[in-house]
């Protein structure tokens, strides 16, 4: 059996993920319907975007829906601590994915230029929205928000959110969008074919250009801007942690920390801006272009985990009072029966998801979708 | 923690909960109906049932969407508009959840997709196999969250930990078999299977009314009628086998349900109709049946039902110990390793969620007055009215489609269901029956647990999150706008394509 310190370390990499997960899958999907007004001129070109994206984004949804589930299961105090105290933003990004299941399966079933416009706009709404409100998350992540416990460990809000609005939140959330519209401009790119196709093509070099410059300045940002936070320990090995019983303190540089300590942590970053730069380069080999493009994505995440490693969600206002891995875990007997569930099931949705991909590889072709055949979106 | 914030917000979860579960048994009932039909194409190799697949399938795709935009919400709500109750719980009850994620979200999410683009790219053995991951994924959700939600009733295999301040798992077996979980996940999806069967039993008998797709609409309604009189049956008579007995929380919604004030000389009447007093404790011009109630709750002649008047007076001791276990639990999470203080918490552990109950009458539980404790009491079962009536009409909608489904069957036997216009009539008009029944079933499931939002432990009145009233108000108001367009829309494509009928079949 592992011991619980592993354990938590185990769901902490898990969590990471996940997200990853749903960066790398979902994070298309959400790019194509932000840029769907973009890369799609015509409404025969939306056409063929929405089919592209149609028959597997519900899937791919389901590492969000997962990553939820599993801060509740494995992190309670950071799901009920983050959604609480974030709600306009969950609230927002939540009204917005309404329009996904929906948009998706309604745009073509009413024959209407209006009708197909109004869900083109909600796709877009549905693509966009989310992607900024996750980038503000992580921007939040890194700066804390105001909050605190009280004695029976009830999260209190110190002022509103929109207090923890700051800019470096806000400049997360154009970094999140500007990458996962790369990362869709990357899919369309390999799943379509003509002018849309070299469109996408186009969009992605830039926005992979942009990208890079944007992880730059951010890493700049956080290096010297930004001040970090730091859990004194030590802790009692394998015991319990809440957050009433931590010694945290704010510091500036603190987030670089990590890496000074473990160099190959800069894997991370380096995945991030590397990804970026051959996703561009080879943006004429469509699937090495979308591999490096989901490399970035991925590369991207984990950055903000290893720097803000042990941390789940600082607290600006009461820094003893932060949400790590130790002080958020669930407990040991928890946590054991979630890795089993994970070792068993992650593979298996991993091999079916995979066929699936492989059933439907291949461009949507315009000719196609305009056959209107049963299973055309 | 304002009344007024707590009473929003369970506005906001029954509202947002029943409008998912609008679609969710549609969901459970149709792919099943979707499984049985190209069964048989795969095995006759008709045609015609290929096309049944595809055109229920169809308007299987339109709710399904529904179901997942309103699904989402659900995953959402619990750390946004219930962060106590996370924290309190989240160690047993995000383990499910995050389980259902896994082993049938996934499934479900990934094959519906290919389920709709995949007839021509898979063998026809293959898209069977999509189909059915489809149902079976729709049906592990089911079992998952209803485990999930069967621990809010019984909260079986869990210990509170006053390190943490919250409950912790003890036992993940004991969750996963809490009887109280199987017996809601076997009558929840047999609602499911009704549910389905009836929404194409009731447009089969329209187009048959119609003269319109006859040969398609005779076979349809022919698979409808089986699997619906099957479904019904198992609705009525293995839903409720157990779920009852167990656990304080049962007993309290029992009770309630039946409105039974006094415990009765067992075998307890059944009450069949009465107007119920909340303030008088009594039940006026009621109709009795002797014995009844006694044969179906205990399922024996001899052991009693327990009356609120009884259930009140045991919880108001149990609140008075409640007390104590409060005092002691502050005294140790001051002094973590003061052996009398942990001692005492020992002792009066197991009531330390009726102390909690206190919190909502008085600002500071351990001086609280014998007034106060007596309100507490008073208020720890709840309403009676809308249980009894509301669980009624469940009934009695059960009993409305068991009729109809036995008649659907004995036409479909004398094959002469075609004919018999009453029969297609009632068809159709009993389409929003199961949705009543199902939708006032969770409302007796959730109510009834009122005060407790997991019962016996923690109270509705602490588990909301520390937002404004007027917030959470705001919110609300932005799903009813929402969730009412989206339906609106669902609703005029469900009509649009059920009306094409099998010529539905292109996309548009
Ligand atoms: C008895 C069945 C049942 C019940 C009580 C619930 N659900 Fe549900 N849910 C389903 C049965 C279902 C389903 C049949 O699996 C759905 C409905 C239609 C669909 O698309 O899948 C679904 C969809 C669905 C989705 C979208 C999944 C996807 O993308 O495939 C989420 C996130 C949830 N649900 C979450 C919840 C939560 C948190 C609930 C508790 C409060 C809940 N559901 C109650
Ligand atoms: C999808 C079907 C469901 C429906 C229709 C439903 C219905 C309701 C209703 C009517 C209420 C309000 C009761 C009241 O307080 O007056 C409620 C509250 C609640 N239900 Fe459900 N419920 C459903 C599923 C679930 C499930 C599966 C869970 C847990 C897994 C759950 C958890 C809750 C919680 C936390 C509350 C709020 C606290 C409370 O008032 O008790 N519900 N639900
Ligand atoms: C004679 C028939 C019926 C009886 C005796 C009956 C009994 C019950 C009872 C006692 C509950 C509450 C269980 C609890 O609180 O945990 C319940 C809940 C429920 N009922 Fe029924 N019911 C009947 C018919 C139906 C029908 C026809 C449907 C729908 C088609 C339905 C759908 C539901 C649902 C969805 C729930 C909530 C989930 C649950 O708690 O199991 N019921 N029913």
């Amino acid at each position: 059996m592992l011991d619980y310190d592993t354990l938590r370390l185990i769901w902490w990499a898990l969590l990471g993920v996940l997200l990853a997960g749903f960066g790398v899958t979902g994070g298309f999907d959400l790019g194509v319907g932000a840029m769907l007004r973009v890369l799609g001129r015509t409404d025969a070109e939306r056409k063929v975007l929405v089919n592209v994206v149609a028959p597997t984004w519900d899937g791919n949804q389901v590492w969000l829906i997962l990553g939820a589930g599993a801060v509740f299961a494995a992190m309670p105090l950071a799901y009920a601590t983050a959604f609480s105290a974030l709600y306009p933003a969950m609230l927002a990004a939540l009204f917005a994915l309404f329009f996904r299941p929906t948009g998706f399966e309604y745009r073509a079933k009413v024959n209407d230029a209006r009708w197909r416009n109004f869900w083109d706009w909600a796709l877009v709404a549905g693509g966009a929205l989310p992607a900024i409100v996750f980038g503000v998350a992580f921007g939040l992540i890194l700066g804390g928000i105001p909050y605190h416990f009280d004695a029976d460990m009830r999260v209190v809000m110190d002022g509103g959110v929109l207090d923890a609005v700051t800019p470096f939140a806000l400049f997360a959330g154009v970094v999140s969008l500007v990458m996962l519209c790369m990362h869709g401009a990357a899919f369309v790119n390999l799943k379509t074919v003509g002018e849309l196709q070299v469109r996408a093509l186009t969009w992605m070099r830039r926005l992979a250009v942009a990208l890079i410059v944007l992880l730059a300045l951010g890493g700049l940002w956080v290096a010297k801007g930004l001040d970090g936070y730091v859990l004194h320990g030590p802790l009692a090995a394998n015991q319990a942690v809440t957050p009433l019983m931590q010694h945290v303190t704010r510091e500036a540089g603190a987030w670089m920390h990590n890496f000074a300590a473990h160099p190959w942590m800069w894997a991370a970053p380096a995945a991030a801006m590397a990804g970026a730069a051959l996703a561009a380069w080879l943006a004429w080999y469509p699937l090495a272009a979308l591999f490096f493009s989901g490399v970035s994505v991925a590369g991207v995440i984990a950055t903000a985990g290893f720097a803000a490693f042990p941390f789940l969600l600082p607290s600006s206002t009461r820094p003893d009072h932060s949400l790590t891995l130790w002080s958020a875990a669930a407990s040991q007997h928890t946590l054991e029966w979630m890795t089993a569930a994970a070792v068993v099931f992650v593979p298996i949705i991993l091999a079916y998801t995979s066929w699936v991909f492989r059933v439907l590889r291949g461009p949507v072709h315009e000719s196609d979708v305009n056959k209107n055949e049963y299973g055309t979106y | 923690m304002t009344d007024m914030l707590v009473d929003v917000s369970r506005l906001q979860f029954a509202f947002t909960a029943l409008i998912h579960f609008i679609f969710v048994p549609l969901t459970l009932g149709l792919s099943f109906l979707l499984v049985i039909m190209e069964t048989v194409y795969v095995i006759t190799g008709k045609e015609i049932y290929k096309q049944m697949t595809q055109f229920w399938g169809k308007l299987f795709g339109i709710n399904f969407a529904m179901g997942v935009a309103t699904g989402l919400t659900m995953e959402f709500q619990f750390g946004t508009n219930w962060a106590y109750y996370s924290h309190y719980v989240g160690d047993i009850f995000g383990a499910p959840l995050a389980i259902e994620g896994m082993m049938a979200f996934f499934l479900e999410s990934t094959f519906v997709g290919l389920f709709f683009v995949g007839w021509k790219r898979l063998t026809k053995y293959q898209h069977l196999l999509v189909t059915f991951l489809v149902a079976i994924g729709s049906n592990f959700s089911a079992l998952w969250i209803l485990i999930a939600n069967g621990w809010m009733q019984n909260p079986v295999g869990a210990h509170f930990n006053p390190e943490t301040m919250r409950m912790e798992m003890e036992s993940f077996t004991a969750m996963l078999f809490n009887p109280v979980a199987q017996a809601k996940f076997v009558h929840t999806v047999s609602a499911g299977y009704t549910v389905g069967s009836v929404f194409v039993l009731a447009i089969s008998a329209w187009y048959l009314l119609r003269g319109r797709h006859v040969e398609f609409a005779k076979r349809s309604f022919a698979v409808a009628a089986g699997f619906g009189l099957a479904a019904i049956s198992s609705a009525i008579v293995l839903g409720d086998e157990s779920g009852y007995t167990v656990g304080d929380v049962q007993k309290a919604k029992l009770a309630a349900i039946e409105a039974e004030w006094e415990t009765a000389r067992p075998p307890a009447s059944f009450t069949l109709f009465g107007i119920p007093n909340q303030e008088k404790m009594e039940t006026e011009h009621a109709i009795r049946i002797p014995w009844l109630l006694g044969l179906i709750a205990t399922r024996s002649v001899d052991e009693p039902v327990d009356g609120l008047k009884d259930i009140i007076a045991r919880n108001e001791a149990r609140i008075r110990r409640g007390m104590h276990a409060v005092a002691a639990l502050a005294e140790l999470r001051k002094h973590p390793h003061d052996e009398t203080a942990r001692a005492e918490f020992a002792r009066y552990q197991a009531d330390l969620g009726y102390g909690l109950l206190l919190k909502a009458y008085a600002p500071n539980i351990v001086d609280a007055t014998p007034a106060q404790i007596h309100q507490a009491a008073l208020h720890s079962v709840p309403h009676v009215a809308p249980l009894f009536f509301t669980f009624r009409i469940m009934v009695a909608c059960g009993f409305a489609l068991l009729l109809l489904f036995l008649a659907a069957g004995w036409g479909v036997w004398r094959n002469n269901f075609m004919d018999k216009r009453w029969l297609l009539w009632a068809a159709i008009l009993a389409l929003p029956l199961p949705w009543i029944a199902a939708e006032l079933g969770w409302f007796v499931a959730e109510y009834g647990r009122q005060p407790w939002t997991i019962s016996g432990i923690l109270p509705t009145s602490l588990s909301a999150s520390s937002l404004s009233a007027g917030q959470v108000t705001a919110s609300l108001v932005a799903f009813v706008l929402f969730y009412a367009g989206l339906t609106a829309v669902e609703m005029y494509l469900m009509v649009k394509y059920a009306r094409k009928g099998p010529d539905a079949l292109r996309a548009h």
